[in-house]
């Protein structure tokens, strides 16, 4: 537990000093979704309509972004070498590897994700429950994304590559979460939310299992 | 089962079925095509229902060849078997190809009958979905300068995929339904009349023996050509 804590606090605060990714993720969240409106025009019903979809695919796009960069460094410098040889099992470096990507790519779009869906004229009142879903929505693209990061370690264009592996195993994510957060949609939501849920408790212990054992397969 | 995995048995197997094995395929085929065509035409659909000839086994086949691609991969990390590895290498193609052809058949169906090339249907959504998987694992294999590396990693991604096949079939048919319900194997036997039946199951047969023959004959070739590049490598070690 000391050395999971050790290791994503290591991760935040290379994340912070260099300043990359995070601010890179949200950026890139919030300019191509504000590209729509030219894309589809400025009327208000159309984009109230299509803000939720807009938002989630984004989100869906922007943690993708980080993620050749999410084992890249330490397998290049060998530190994830020393990881795997560490007492810490691979699977719960994975895990905080995971986490660290999602507090850094993840998190601050849940702080942008209202932002973006009120300059889309989402109704305000549908906010909460938007940002509901994609809390719980995010963790699990942040965890299939780390399967996805091993997977393809080492490979030639990881970073195109990642996204043609990790796009059609998130469009469940992006079905649930779409539904779960549309105001629209009939009842308060609540068993797209509990999807939603089991799907986080499935990818929770299968990703960083799968990811692992990639790894290993990289490492070999 | 171990008994087989040994490639050079497999290449004494597979040379004597072989012959026997593309015959009885081309004597399938061509009597489910046969067959296909004297079927009469659907009082609904009229001679475009033939297209459903080729394009329901695709579909059943794209769905197999992915079970094995799967089962193939999973073999391959257990028991680190070449021959494992490289039937599910060679699975990949197919399948693809399959499912390629059950969205091109489909499609051709769609527009006489529905009016409209592509419609986002949950069925025809989760076959898009499976063709994208295919493509994800063929890129991840050759993605690597390390060929053993990318295949132990094609063969995780194998198995992730047919983990998130149910999920992602389930979301898409909750997402929208439009598709005509399951009519071969469901309850209370099929509804379709026996005169298309039975070219359909013919054909499906024929697919499947189609995929078996096209499967032995790759692994062949892949088998040869793997120890043509260990010769070469041989060679060329023993001039420098």
């Amino acid at each position: 537990m000391v050395s999971f804590k050790a290791l994503l606090l290591r991760d935040l605060r290379l994340a912070f000093r260099q300043g990359g990714d995070g601010a890179m993720a949200v950026i890139f969240f919030v300019l191509a979704a504000l590209l729509f409106p030219f894309g589809l025009g400025p009327e208000p019903e159309a984009l109230a309509r299509d803000a939720v979809g807009i938002v989630w695919v984004m989100a869906l796009l922007a943690s993708l972004l980080a993620l050749d960069r999410l084992f890249q460094g330490d397998w290049e410098d060998g530190s994830l070498d020393l990881l795997a040889l560490s007492p810490l099992p691979l699977e719960l470096v994975v895990l905080a590897k995971a986490l660290g990507h999602w507090l850094v790519s993840g998190l601050p779009l849940l702080i942008a994700a209202p932002i973006v869906a009120s300059m889309l004229q989402f109704d305000a009142a549908g906010l909460p429950r938007l940002v509901a879903a994609l809390a719980l929505g995010t963790p699990t693209l942040s965890l299939l994304g780390a399967v996805g990061a091993a997977l393809t370690l080492g490979a030639r264009r990881a970073a195109v590559l990642v996204s043609l592996l990790v796009l059609p195993l998130e469009i469940p994510l992006l079905i649930f979460g779409v539904a779960a957060a549309d105001p629209a949609a009939t009842g308060d939501g609540s068993t797209q939310f509990m999807v939603l849920g089991a799907l986080l408790a499935l990818a929770l212990p299968l990703c960083p299992w799968a990811a692992a054992a990639a790894l290993r397969q990289a490492l070999d | 089962m171990h008994r087989f995995a040994n490639p050079a048995r497999f290449m004494r197997v597979s040379q004597k079925l072989l012959p026997w094995l593309a015959t009885i395929t081309v004597l399938f085929l061509v009597a489910g095509l046969v067959l296909s065509f004297l079927a009469p035409p659907d009082y609904q659909q009229g001679e475009s229902v033939r297209i459903m000839f080729v394009h329901v086994p695709s579909a059943w086949m794209a769905m197999c060849a992915y079970t094995s691609l799967a089962l193939a991969s999973a073999a391959a990390l257990i028991w680190r078997h070449p021959l494992a590895e490289i039937a599910a290498e060679e699975t990949a193609p197919l399948g693809a190809v399959f499912t390629g052809l059950c969205l091109v058949s489909g499609s051709l169906w769609g527009e006489p009958m529905w009016g409209t090339w592509w419609a986002w249907d949950a069925r025809m959504t989760s076959v898009l979905v499976l063709f994208f998987l295919y493509l994800g694992y063929m890129a991840l294999l050759n993605a690597f300068d390390d060929p053993t590396r990318g295949r132990r990693a094609a063969a995780i991604l194998a198995l992730v995929g047919f983990v998130n096949v149910p999920i992602i079939k389930y979301s898409v048919d909750w997402w929208n339904t439009l598709h005509q319900p399951a009519s071969v194997l469901r309850m209370g036997g099929p509804t379709i009349d026996p005169s298309i039946l039975w070219p359909l199951l013919v054909m499906a047969v024929a697919f499947t023996l189609l995929f078996v023959t096209l499967l032995v004959i790759r692994m062949r070739a892949a088998l040869i050509e793997r120890k043509i590049r260990v010769l070469d490598a041989a060679a060329s070690g023993a001039l420098g």
